[in-house]
């Protein structure tokens, strides 16, 4: 075996891709459809009620250490995100965005959990669910508060003037109805896709080149590669947090935006 | 892969499409529960500890303002009969020094009535033994000048009458020169 080269060349590794996000059937004689990234979102969405029902349980004024995380948190989305930013109006959508942070914190940290090791939302089709009910709660917002009149407030910004309105009202239909939901979408998948791709490859790789037979260096390389892929673990907690964060925020300002009087 | 939507059939989305079209539908209806529970149960029991963990501070400050109410009434108080102890005092003082003042006034006029008085009763005894002296005087000195006077012109004297009479004229004479001088 010459020295320097990817172990590709023994032809027995085969690099983490695409391919490791798609699941088979979880169960024998079950459809395809229910697999491990459905059965880890159906037990998330299960994980998320039975928390929050036990932690609304018996809520007392002077809280004990349990009910002071269940505090800690849902302050966080109320006073956090949901006050800061819908103001007056965020009673009425805070029940949908307590659910979405914790729905998404929860499927994302399945990523580092050693039960599941795989993100839920690292699957496309559930971060395109949330987006799409996302898009109905904030044009819904929009179109309840002020009819149609909804669309001219989107579309046509204050102070535009009429000759740049067959420019400015297809860019702020594109943004406003198309953009903002696939980003939304797309930048919770992508954040998982890529962290748990980079995890795949120091775990797979690093486990590789830890068996290869005769060659010390190789070894070393690969127990530094699985150690450190526990840093990227840890980096990967903070950053499935940030991406339940991020979702929330942006769900909540999307609503601000359609709801605010003035633009 | 199952086709989702029919325009994007013919682009190969690589990982952004989604691996079965059930995804989309499982996530909006695991969230839909989720939220149907949030909306139902867990937001409004929160909501409810907040309202009355607000109320029962709100409560606390209403203690807390009455106390400090009953308090400040309380020092207010306490100042206010500080200062009518302090005019109380300060009227006492002034009577005291009126008092005092009028008291020893008093007793400089009594000392002085006193001492006036013990003055004139001592005038007064003073005179009535000095007249008493010079009438002493007189009838001594009368006798002795007769008693002279007879010793140095014989016996011729003894004639009271006639005696008497020139002592009284000396005596006169004596008086007069004693007052012009």
């Amino acid at each position: 075996m010459r020295p320097g080269l990817l172990p590709l060349e023994d032809g027995g590794y085969t690099p983490p891709g695409v391919d490791d996000f798609k699941f088979g059937a979880a169960f024998a004689g079950f459809p395809d459809w229910i697999n491990k990234p459905f059965l880890q979102a159906v037990i998330g969405a299960l994980l998320v009620i039975l928390l929050w029902w036990w932690a609304s349980r018996r809520l007392k004024t002077k809280p004990g250490k349990g009910q002071f995380l269940a505090e800690y948190v849902y302050e966080f989305v109320r006073n956090g995100i949901a006050r800061d930013i819908l103001h007056h109006d965020f009673r009425r959508f805070l029940p949908y965005l307590v659910g979405l942070f914790s729905f998404i914190l929860v499927n994302n940290w399945f990523g580092e959990l050693f039960l599941f090791m795989y993100p839920t939302f690292s699957n496309v089709g559930y971060a395109y669910g949330l987006a799409i009910l996302s898009w109905l709660i904030y044009v819904g917002a929009g179109f309840k508060k002020f009819g149609f009149g909804f669309l001219r407030r989107s579309l046509i910004p204050e102070g535009v003037p009429p000759y740049l309105l067959p420019l400015i009202i297809p860019l702020e239909f594109l943004a406003t109805f198309i953009t903002r939901p696939v980003t939304l979408a797309l930048r919770l998948f992508a954040n998982l896709f890529a962290g748990h791709l980079v995890v795949v490859v120091f775990v797979v790789g690093g486990g590789y080149l830890l068996t290869v037979q005769d060659n010390l260096f190789y070894n070393v390389a690969g127990g530094v590669s699985l150690l450190f892929s526990i840093i990227i673990l840890f980096l990967e907690l903070f950053i499935g947090a940030l991406q339940a964060y991020i979702f929330t925020v942006l769900t909540a300002q999307y609503v601000s935006t359609s709801i605010s009087e003035a633009h | 892969m199952v086709p989702a939507f029919g325009v994007l059939q013919e682009i190969d989305l690589g990982p952004l499409a989604p691996h079965y079209l059930s995804e989309i539908i499982v996530g909006i209806v695991l969230m839909l529960l989720i939220f149907v529970v949030m909306w139902k149960f867990i937001v409004p029991a929160f909501e409810k500890m907040y309202e009355e963990r607000s109320n029962q501070i709100e409560g606390g400050m209403q203690r807390a303002a009455a106390a400090e109410a009953k308090a400040e009434a309380a020092l207010a108080e306490y100042n206010a009969q500080l200062s009518t102890a302090r005019e109380e005092a300060a009227r006492i003082r002034e009577d005291a020094k009126n008092s005092g003042a009028q008291i020893l006034a008093e007793a400089r006029d009594k000392a002085a009535k006193e001492s006036a008085r013990i003055l004139e009763s001592g005038r007064t005894q003073l005179e009535a033994e000095r007249s008493q002296l010079i009438l002493q005087l007189r009838g001594e000195v009368g006798g002795l000048a007769t008693t002279l006077a007879g010793k140095i012109v014989g016996e011729s004297l003894t004639d009271d009458e006639r005696a008497n009479r020139t002592v009284d004229a000396f005596l006169a004479e004596l008086e007069t020169s004693g007052s012009v001088r």
